[in-house]
């Protein structure tokens, strides 16, 4: 036969929780009860917290952030799937997960604030810091998965997220490459939230969806409801569990929302109308996994307002620390940006560092 | 001691540091089977096996973002560039991640990698492949630029790049790969990283200069000490960034002119830092302006006028007279 079909492939579409709460029982995964309200609690921790940043930050008390308000199940779920010994690898909307794997809610304020002391990341957590360049982490990922499997942790796997917008640059796709071609256990996380800033998922990538790009780098790509907490926990343990089996690499898309703007500095009404906005508010993660604990006999309106009391409260408090800091008081020196550029002592740095502090004296500021 | 050539002893570095450290990977395009383009990965993938010899996809960026995950985890990846004319691809990897990930963590991971690469011009190449860019990467605080000049210090230069915690951009001279030969200690050897080295001691005249232009520039010094009857101290900077202003400084207080020599386009280049410095440190000592033999502002000449356009010991050495004479 001259011609022949040489190769084909499909792209399924996961949900295990619809928009009113109702569970498919045979996708259900069989968590205990705490592990599904520390699930829920994750959620509402990470809305509570972004929730608070956008009045501090439109109160001039916090600088320009990315509010990840609509997309927590996403990073909740994939943390939620993972392992302790695991690798975060994430992009910039995971706060939920982020808080989640152990990061201080005082690091991201801080960092958040414009503060270097924000950067004092929990490494030990086997987290890396949020990531600026849109893309950039995906080869850090695939890195780090190579390293895991040379230095015989056996188990351990990557998990490594990005938005929609970076799937268009080069570091995503030379990234997935090299994961294919090295069958590196790692977890591709796409949050298609939508939108990059201002250009719709139909203007970044002719493909029908996100996740058929895997089929290319000779590994699979599922879809799922980036909302249904549980069906981005299951897609992550499923991919996860073949991480670990030596069966390589996976591309979850998770079809989500970024319900605020791309960050504070950003006006949603420029580029899209309400309505979008408004159904997709019908579809919030939140609420929706809310009804699904409700049906179990596991939350009720109480135990709501006892859970929003606490997150305050810590909210509250971590605020209340952070907005302390003030550079010149307890510890918080001028000059800290010297610190951490060479891992080695360095004349240079040393002088200018030197003639740095020299000016401050000068001028009378934190001398 | 053997006399090597400085692609054997690049690659006795690499073995040397392979043996003794587990942590060190070399990564790159045909790197493996194929022992690297110029021959200077050769023999690896054999000693050590693919997982530690890694031929990679063709993709300068991945290179580099994967080798910076593996410095993460703890490993020491050695990434080699083809050709540093390709390496630009990278930039972004190295300007965005790896020179920032110490402080982004505020000192709780560094990026222990070098990237290798061949650079500079003289060997007759095709179209990007004889620039000399060091200006690109010592421009980002976080990261080393050393450039060896011979076999010897490119040895003891690269093992230290490899056991430095910082991510350092190692720039090969290619056009000095195989042009000669010097005793390469079969031992341990390595130079501190961010310190030049003065390679003649003299009175007179200062000369700077780094890497391949290290040659012709030695040439010059030779011809015009023993014509003028001059004492001209020569420094080889080795490490562009950190520079070690302190040496070139201390040596200009003493002679009070100086000439700096290098293979980069005039704009921006190391001799303008270098300039700078004595600005900063030395101005009062000066007796003539510093003069620079550069490549001029141009995209590198292709390579039947390459010859025309790079500086020449003849060239190097008349600038030196109109210092001397100003």
């Amino acid at each position: 036969m001259p011609q022949s079909e040489v190769a084909s492939f499909t792209v399924s579409h996961l949900q295990v929780v619809d928009e009113e709460g109702r569970v498919d029982a045979a996708l259900e995964p069989a968590l205990e009860p705490e592990q599904l309200l520390g699930i829920y609690r994750a959620m509402v921790r990470a809305r509570e917290a972004d929730q608070r940043m956008l009045k501090l930050q439109r109160q001039g008390r916090l600088g320009t952030f990315p509010p990840c308000t609509g997309q927590e199940a996403v990073s909740v779920g994939a943390a939620f799937a993972m392992g302790e010994r695991d690798w975060m690898v994430p992009a910039y909307r995971e706060l939920g997960g982020r808080l989640a794997r152990g990061e201080p809610l005082d690091l991201t304020l801080t960092y958040y604030n414009g503060y270097e002391e924000g950067s004092h990341y929990p490494v030990e957590r086997r987290i890396l810091p949020t990531q600026v360049i849109l893309g950039s982490q995906v080869p850090h990922a695939v890195g780090l998965a190579y390293a895991m499997r040379y230095q015989g942790e056996e188990d351990t796997a990557v998990v490594c997220f990005n938005g929609d917008g970076a799937t268009s640059q080069g570091d995503f796709h030379e990234g997935l490459n090299f994961a294919g071609v090295w069958r590196a256990p790692v977890v591709f996380i796409c949050q298609n939230n939508g939108w990059a800033i201002s250009i719709p998922r139909s203007a970044q990538t002719g493909s029908a969806t996100i996740a058929q790009k895997a089929i290319a780098y000779g590994f699979p790509g599922v879809q799922v409801d980036g909302n249904d907490v549980l069906a981005v926990y299951r897609a992550t343990s499923e991919a996860l569990a073949r991480a670990r089996a030596g069966e390589g690499p996976t591309l979850i898309e998770a079809v989500t929302y970024r319900l605020m703007m791309h960050t504070t500095a950003d006006d949603p009404k420029k580029y899209r109308g309400s309505e979008e906005e408004e159904r997709w508010w019908a579809r919030d993660p939140i609420p929706r996994f809310r009804r699904y604990l409700e049906g179990k006999g596991l939350w009720d309106d109480d135990r709501q307002q006892a859970l929003l009391d606490e997150l305050k409260r810590e909210v509250d408090e971590a605020v209340q620390r952070v907005e302390q800091m003030a550079v010149g008081r307890d510890g918080v020196k001028p000059d800290a940006p010297f610190d951490h550029v060479y891992g080695t002592e360095n004349e240079e740095v040393a002088a200018q560092r030197a003639a740095f502090l020299d000016e401050l004296k000068l001028e009378g500021t934190h001398g | 001691m053997a006399r090597l050539n400085m692609v054997q002893a690049i690659n006795l570095a690499l073995r040397q540091e392979m043996e003794h450290d587990r942590s060190v990977l070399v990564m790159g395009e045909d790197v493996g089977r194929d022992g690297g383009v110029f021959r200077v990965t050769d023999g690896l993938v054999d000693a050590f096996g693919p997982e530690r010899v890694i031929d990679t996809p063709l993709a300068e960026s991945a290179i580099v973002g994967t080798a910076i995950g593996m410095a993460v985890a703890g490993l020491r990846p050695v990434a080699e560039m083809q050709f540093s004319g390709f390496s630009y691809l990278m930039l972004p990897q190295l300007e965005g991640n790896a020179s920032r990930l110490r402080s982004r963590t505020q000192g709780r991971l560094g990026v222990p990698l070098v990237v290798r690469m061949p650079y500079g011009g003289g060997v007759r190449a095709l179209e990007h492949h004889s620039e000399s860019r060091e200006t690109l990467y010592a421009h980002v605080p976080g990261v080393k630029v050393v450039i060896p000049s011979g076999p010897r210090n490119a040895r003891a230069l690269l093992v230290a790049a490899i056991r430095d915690p910082d991510p350092v951009v190692f720039m090969e001279p290619k056009h000095s790969y195989r042009a000669f030969r010097e005793e390469v200690p079969d031992e341990e050897e390595t130079l501190p990283i961010g310190e030049a080295s003065v390679v003649r001691e003299g009175t007179d005249l200062t000369v700077v200069s780094w890497g391949a232009m290290m040659r012709p520039t030695l040439e010059a010094v030779d011809t015009v000490a023993a014509a003028r009857g001059v004492s001209v101290e020569l420094i080889d900077l080795l490490t562009i960034a950190p520079m070690d202003a302190t040496t070139v400084v201390e040596s200009v207080r003493k002679t009070g002119r100086c000439v700096v020599v290098q293979e980069a386009p005039k704009t921006l280049g190391p001799a303008s830092e270098i300039i700078a410095r004595i600005n900063e440190r030395a101005l009062l000592y000066l007796e003539a302006p510093v003069a620079r033999v550069t490549l001029p502002d141009v995209v590198t000449p292709y390579f039947a006028r390459e010859k025309l356009f790079l500086p020449t010991p003849g060239r190097i050495g008349r600038a030196m007279e109109r210092t001397l004479d100003f």
